[in-house]
């Protein structure tokens, strides 16, 4: 297991992680209708910065903001210390200058990872981290997750029909498809906890991802990919231990029909659900970071007994994959 | 193209190449023609070597023999989809504004990955990453097949993999080295 130590949100509802668990717990929400943002685009719902905000400083500040909140034990000029960013589309399209950028900025001497695994990115970042923290490889991974909205997703997105023209309602019957929207978040992880009554924020013990092996834009009717990563990352506890689960919960009719299917499969059909695409929309590669964070906070300020310390967070994407998180609160 | 240390003759050149060798090594696969550059060149190395492994490597001849495929499949670049990015924006341009979902499905580096998991009906992990060079999937392999804690009751982690780089920055300019991995 691995150790968050810090963490830090910017999103259309605010910057730093409490601004956006007090917008959530509000019922504030960023999405808009858009109709003159990007050339060429039909109108559309979705969640973005005011102000068009640039991958590599968003990033920067990002960055900063997680490390803002923990003690002065990470040092990121280190070389034990490992920066992996998770997004789909980087900066206009080049996803490693951007990282490498990101990285050098810090004084990071290690080249950077990027995780690009569709939607699942955030989650599959954060596992990506907790391997290479127990192989002894690094002692801390910065883990940035960032996707900036475009003319070229908004276009493609569209094009598959996928758009809902309102706010999303996820699991709905009335469902009609997803919204987008854009932020960063990153997670500071570390090998071993910091001796501070504060730390550490959470755990992560397990992860897992599977790919459904069926269809490159939709997901698998009996979702088992889903079914398989939920049944990875419980191993060991039971459904009365867990918290609450941070689904997907895209709003369109595929998904949401899967996760369903998958969840009462595992048996997690009665556990809370956190759906945060209402008010998020779908960051992308951002979505597994920002909503990792949320669910742990939401998670610690809900805990009706002590034996309810366990959170998941799943995510499924493009080209089959799905991937799920647990963690200790 | 060299399969095993051996080299392979092959009359096209270009993306006619990646065609030829379909013929050869598959053939029976029509989906093939809807794929982009990247994901039939990662598809047509995944097909090779889940077919003819190497000579001299007794076990991986073995384990194929009996059908037993790698578990995750783990595949890296530098320039992640940007040739089929640049195919989808010409959808896209000024004045001819046509969208087209059968290219944007492509957008993304990690479908060559859910090519190959769809092809060989492998439900382990797939993961893509962007990398400096190829020797930077080394640790990210390690930690992969790397023991899992005490406290992972249920989780297997992966112990073999399809795992390499498969780089397309353009129709001509491809270059995809894999390997089967087993760790066990």
């Amino acid at each position: 297991m691995v150790y968050c130590i810090g963490h830090s949100i910017i999103s259309p509802l605010g910057e730093g992680s409490h601004a956006n668990l007090e917008a959530v717990q509000a019922g504030r929400s960023g999405l808009k209708l858009y109709t003159h943002r990007f050339a060429d685009v039909e109108p559309f719902c979705a969640s973005l910065f005011d102000t068009p905000q640039d991958f590599v400083p968003l990033c920067i500040k990002s960055v900063e903001g997680a490390m803002s909140s923990q003690p002065s034990v990470v040092s990121l000029q280190s070389s034990e210390t490992i920066f992996i960013v998770s997004t789909t589309k980087g900066d206009d399209l080049d996803l490693l200058t951007p990282a490498k950028t990101i990285a050098q900025h810090f004084g990071n001497p290690n080249a950077p990872i990027v995780v690009s695994n569709a939607c699942t990115s955030g989650v599959c970042a954060q596992i990506t981290a907790m391997r290479l923290l127990e192989a002894g490889l690094y002692r801390h991974a910065i883990v940035v997750g960032c996707d900036i909205q475009s003319r070229f997703i908004v276009s493609g997105f569209q094009s598959f029909k996928a758009l809902s023209p309102e706010p999303c309602k996820p699991f709905s019957p009335d469902r009609q498809g997803l919204n987008l929207g854009e932020a960063a978040a990153t997670i500071v992880y570390s090998q071993q906890p910091i001796a501070n009554s504060q730390q550490p924020l959470w755990t992560l013990e397990a992860g897992s991802i599977h790919n459904d092996a069926n269809h490159l834009s939709a997901p698998s009717r009996t979702g088992e990919g889903a079914y398989q990563c939920l049944m990875d990352v419980m191993g060991g506890i039971t459904a009365d231990q867990i918290a609450l689960v941070g689904v997907h919960g895209t709003a369109t009719m595929y998904n949401d029909a899967m996760e369903t299917i998958a969840l009462e499969r595992a048996g997690l059909q009665d556990v809370p659900k956190s759906v945060l695409k209402p008010f998020f929309g779908h960051t992308m590669g951002a979505a597994g970071v920002v909503e990792t964070i949320l669910c742990a906070m939401q998670a610690t300020n809900r805990q009706s007994s002590i034996v309810q310390s366990s959170i998941i967070k799943m995510l499924s994407g493009f080209g089959g994959v799905n991937a799920a998180i647990r963690l200790r609160v | 193209m060299v399969h095993n240390g051996q080299p392979i003759a092959v009359e096209a050149t270009g993306e006619k190449m990646l065609v030829e060798l379909y013929r050869r090594f598959a053939g029976d696969y029509p989906k093939f023609f809807k794929m982009d550059t990247l994901s039939r060149l990662g598809f047509i190395a995944a097909e090779i070597l889940l077919k003819e492994p190497i000579p001299s490597d007794r076990a991986s001849r073995q384990r194929i023999a009996n059908s037993q495929k790698p578990t995750a499949i783990i595949l890296a670049n530098r320039s992640a989809s940007i040739k089929n990015d640049t195919d989808y924006m010409a959808t896209i341009s000024d004045g001819k504004y046509y969208p087209s979902p059968a290219l944007f499905v492509y957008t993304l580096p990690n479908i060559v990955t859910g090519e190959i998991a769809i092809r060989h009906q492998m439900q382990g992990e797939t993961s893509f990453y962007i990398l400096d060079k190829p020797e930077d999937l080394e640790p990210i392999l390690l930690s992969t097949f790397h023991t899992a804690s005490a406290d992972r009751k249920n989780i297997q982690p992966s112990t073999s993999a399809l795992a390499g780089w498969c780089e397309c920055s353009d129709a001509n300019t491809f270059y995809a080295k894999i390997q089967i991995i087993w760790n066990n």
